[in-house]
Formats: C-alpha cells, structure tokens, sequence
C-alpha cells in the first residue's frame, strides 16, 4: 500500500463544500416553502372568494353588494386597531425603555419577566376577562365621557354591559403590549454603547441621550415592532369575538355596535354554507390585503432613511 | 476658556475593586498632556474621572477630589451632565451620530443646552468649528449627507469638530488615532497641536512617538500585576519622561523593555 499523497487539484473541492451545498439547499427549500404556504392560503382566498365578489345582490346577505356587506366591518377593523395602537404603542415603547436603560437592573429583570409573561396568556382568557372584568370596568368611565363629552360622535349612549369597541380595543392594546415591548427593548438594549457615550460626552442628560442616540438606532426596528403589535390587533379573533356585542356600524365607540372582520368569521363561519361562506372568506381576503398593504407602507417609511440608518 | 485640572489623592473604583490608585496630578491650563502606560494600567480609567464618563458603569465610583480650575467635579450637587459640557471627550473609535448630517453632528451637543438659534448663526457654529477641527475643506459641499459616510480620519475630525463646537474648557481624548492610518493621524495630530493654543488637552495613547510628538507633560501609569491598582509612576515634561526619567520602570516602558 504505497499511497502518495497527491495535492488535491483545485478544481475537484467538492468535498470541502458539501456542509455548505447541504445548508444552501436547507435554507432555500425553507425560503420555498414560506413562499409556497403564502401562494397557497392566497390561491385559496382568491379562488373561494370570486364566486362572492361578482354574485348578485340577491345572494349577498348585505341585499346590495360584497362591498356593502364588507365596508362596515373592515372599518370597524381598522378602527379597533388602531385604537389599540394609540394605547399601546406609548406606554410598550415606555416600558422598553424604562427597562433598557432607566431602570436599576434588580428591578428592570421582573418587570421584563411580567411584561413577557403577558404574552403567554392565551386570547381566550383575555376575551372572557374582557367580557366579565373589564367591561363592567369601563362602564362608569363610557357614562362620564357620555355625560361631558357626548357632543362628541364618538361617545353617545354608553352601553350598560361594557361591551363594546374601545372595551375590545383596550383588551388588544394589552395584548399587543408584550409585543411591541419586548422587541422594542431587545433593539434598545443593541444600541452601541459609543454612541450613547458620544452624547452623554456633549453633556446630555439621560432622556437626551436617550432621544440623540437610542431612538434614532432603533428607529426602524421599533416599526417593525408596531407594524407586528397592528399585525395581532388586526387579526385577534377570539378576544374581539367575546368582548363585542356586535351590531351595525356606528360613529359611538362607547356603546354596542360594530364589528371586525375575524370576529365576524368566527361568528359565522360554523354556520355559513353556499354563498354565505364564500362571503365569509372574501372578507378574509379583503383582511389580507389590508395587512399587506400596513406592512409594504411600514417598509416604505423604514426604507425611506436608509441612508442615514447608520448601517452603512 | 481653557481651565487647569488637579487631581488630588484619586482613587478609583469599580465596585470593590481598586482600579487606580492615589494619583496626584496638575495639568496646566492651554497644554496638551499626554497619558502612557502598558494596557490596563488605568489611564483610560483615569481620564474618565476627569468628565465623570466612568459614572455610565455601574458602581464605578472615586474617592479623592478632581478640581476644575479648583472647584471639585465631585462634591454634592454638581451634575455630571454640566461637568461634561465643559469637558468634552474624544473616543477610541470615531462616534459621529450615525443618523445625522455632517451638519447636525457639529450641532448635537449645541442643541442639547437647548438654545435656538437662527440658521446663520448655527451656520457660524458649523463653519468655525469644522474649520477648527481641519474638516471644512474636505465636507463643506456635503454638510447634509450623512457622517457615517466620511473616512475614518475624517469621523474623528468630525467628533472632535462636535466637541470644540460647544466650546468646553478641556478636551480629554481616548486613544484618538488608534483606529487611523498614519495620514489620518497625522492630520489629528496638527489638529491638536492648534487645540492647544486655545483648550487644555489630555491625550491618552499607546503610541509613544505620538506622545513625544504632541505633548508638553507626560504621564506614566504602571500596573504592578493584575488585579493590583493602577498607579501613576511619574510625571514631567514629555522630554524628561523620555530621555532622562527618574524611574526605573518608566525608563524599561519608554526604551520598550515591555509594554
């Protein structure tokens, strides 16, 4: 057995490469079948979905169109996360940075446990406590806003159970407040340490420093955590579906009424056969596209400073 | 205006730990003053208690006294915040805020005391203290576009352009030149040889040309082994330190013995 050992030739290497050939193929057959699902639950959507877009107004249960049918709950959608937004946003991005950089590190450790904690809670239990706790909560605070505020649209005959939209808000809020908190204070706590020294340096006090250095790092990253926050609060079926008394579409938050897109399905879809089902999924679809189109305008507003990122 | 600093039987620490320890030291006011030492010997530590920085790590705290122009940095009820407006900091890498102008970096810490002003006098501002740090020529078309897009000799011109432009007392730098080409250096280098006609300047640096180079004082700080305290060995005019020290050991560092 006399083996000279020849250097390999340059152009063989296969060897050396397989780790790498086999991880390629791994990540790509993963990129591929995200890519797939996604074709499919839209393939899906579209196909179920026509037969209830071009239908005849006799078949739709609005009697007019879809469109009729689908514009009040796509509003009170949209108004019910948004609503959310406004609540959660301040008081997560609050938290995060009370954690990440103002809190004395015995006491910044729980409070992130407890907000990470109210994420593992499951919708169900926050609609039943949306619906028992909460609501009946709210009903003194609807019937003072009525009684000083009631020239406002937004507050009219307040509803005596709680079970309304800003109550089924104020539950999404909480629920995306985890959320929203925790990712924002993971970007927090990466802001380079120079740079919050660089402003310190200058003679900035610690909010200064923050807004000079921390939030202009974590900028882009904190969209990306509201953009998910707005992604729940669209799409949360079973809290809406227990907090609300749903009804018609109307300007009063604070007494019953409205209705959002899942909870509607939810609500129905057990029921629903032929046309009414078809319905159903349209106003899913009409849900996806709306959560798209957040998203592509979240990219936007991200990518629109790219240059100033500071990851250049 | 430029201020003298006197350290007086400074100890420094981190938590329990002892870091430096008992460092007696007069800097004058309009001079540059030069820190040299083997790594962790504590001469960056050090020159953090001169603009209390060291107070951004928990439990770091000093006993002893610094003296800006002989009032004490350290007594109760100053804020750190106005001990850094008058005693700026140049660091080891270039810092420049990465989601601001050329324009607006020069501005950050002017902005900070909260003073508005119009857009000629900020103007001025820009102008005079990116012509103070040599930058003007090389930006003064692309004052909008983003610092973090310049060389990294320019950043730290830049940072240092940011320093001067809020007028502090004292510049304390970090081992400004030890992330640049030696071009880039050079440039800091006659920058601080200026800076000094106007500032009190204190340089740390592992470079020893650079601190015959720059400076008129020299500092040695020496550690006896780890987990021993950092000390100061000698201090003197740079040309003593370097030809003609009193100590052993200083001689062994500046003739590369070790270090």
């Amino acid at each position: 057995m006399s083996t000279t050992t020849a250097p390999p030739a340059l152009s063989s290497g296969s060897s050396g490469r397989a780790g790498d050939k086999f991880f390629s193929g791994l990540t790509l057959a993963a990129g591929i079948v995200i890519l797939a699902v996604l074709a499919f639950v839209a393939g899906f959507l579209v196909l179920e979905s026509v037969p209830a877009l071009f239908a005849p107004a006799d078949q739709i249960s609005a009697g007019t169109s879809f469109f009729t049918y689908v514009f009040p709950i796509m509003i009170g959608t949209l108004i019910t996360a948004a609503i959310a937004l406004l609540i959660a946003t301040p008081i997560a991005l609050g938290v995060a940075l009370f954690i990440s950089h103002l809190a004395p590190r015995n006491l910044a450790k729980p409070v992130g446990y407890v907000i990470d904690l109210l994420a593992a809670i499951p919708s169900v239990v926050y609609g039943a406590w949306g619906m028992l706790v909460l609501g009946p909560l709210m009903v003194p605070m609807y019937d003072w806003l009525h009684t000083y505020l009631g020239w406002i649209p937004l507050f009219g005959e307040p509803s005596t159970t709680g079970r309304t939209l800003m109550t089924a808000s104020v539950v999404l809020a909480v629920m995306i407040l985890p959320i929203i908190t925790a990712l924002s204070r993971e970007i927090f706590v990466q802001t380079p340490k120079l740079h919050e020294e660089a402003a310190l340096a200058l003679g900035a006090t610690r909010w200064e420093m923050i807004r000079m250095s921390v939030l202009p790092f974590a900028r882009s990253g904190v969209v990306s955590a509201i953009m998910l926050g707005l992604g729940r609060a669209l799409g949360e079926t079973m809290a809406v579906t227990l907090v609300l008394s749903p009804g018609i579409l109307t300007a009063n938050l604070i007494g019953s009424g409205n209705q959002t897109i899942p909870s509607e399905i939810a609500l129905n879809f057990p029921e629903a056969f032929g046309m009414r089902q078809n319905e159903l999924i349209a106003a899913g679809l009409i849900l996806f596209i709306i959560t798209l189109l957040v998203n592509m305008v979240a990219r936007f507003i991200v990518n629109r400073h790219k240059e100033f990122s500071g990851a250049n | 205006m430029a201020k003298r600093i006197d350290a007086v039987d400074l100890n420094v620490y981190y938590g329990k730990f002892l870091a430096v320890e008992g460092v007696n030291i007069n800097i004058e006011p309009k001079s540059v003053t030069a820190f040299i030492g083997p790594s962790g010997c504590g001469k960056t530590t050090f020159l953090r208690t001169l603009n209390r920085m060291h107070e951004v790590l928990p439990g770091s705290h000093v006993k002893g006294n610094v003296l800006l122009d002989g009032d004490d940095i350290y007594a109760p009820g100053v804020d750190p915040v106005t001990i850094r407006s008058q005693v700026g900091m140049v660091f080891q890498r270039p810092n420049p805020f990465p989601t601001m102008s050329i324009r607006d970096n020069v501005l950050a810490g002017f902005k900070l005391n909260g003073k508005r002003m119009s857009k000629s006098d900020s103007d001025a501002v820009v102008e005079k203290s990116l012509r103070g740090a040599n930058l003007w020529n090389e930006v003064k078309d692309r004052l909008e576009k983003p610092g973090s897009g310049l060389s990294g000799g320019q950043q730290q011109r830049l940072c240092i352009a940011r320093t001067i432009a809020v007028e502090p007392a004292v510049i304390l730098m970090d081992e400004p030149c030890s992330a640049l080409d030696p071009i880039s250096t050079l440039a800091v280098e006659d920058l601080i040889n200026e800076l000094k006609n106007q500032y009190t300047v204190v340089i740390v640096t592992h470079n020893m040309q650079q601190a015959a180079r720059v400076s008129e004082k020299t500092a040695f700080f020496n550690i006896a082994g780890t987990g021993k305290p950092g000390k100061l060995i000698e201090y003197a005019e740079t040309s003593t330190i370097f030809n003609n020290p009193s100590d052993q050991a200083t001689e062994d560092y500046v003739s590369g013995r070790f270090g």
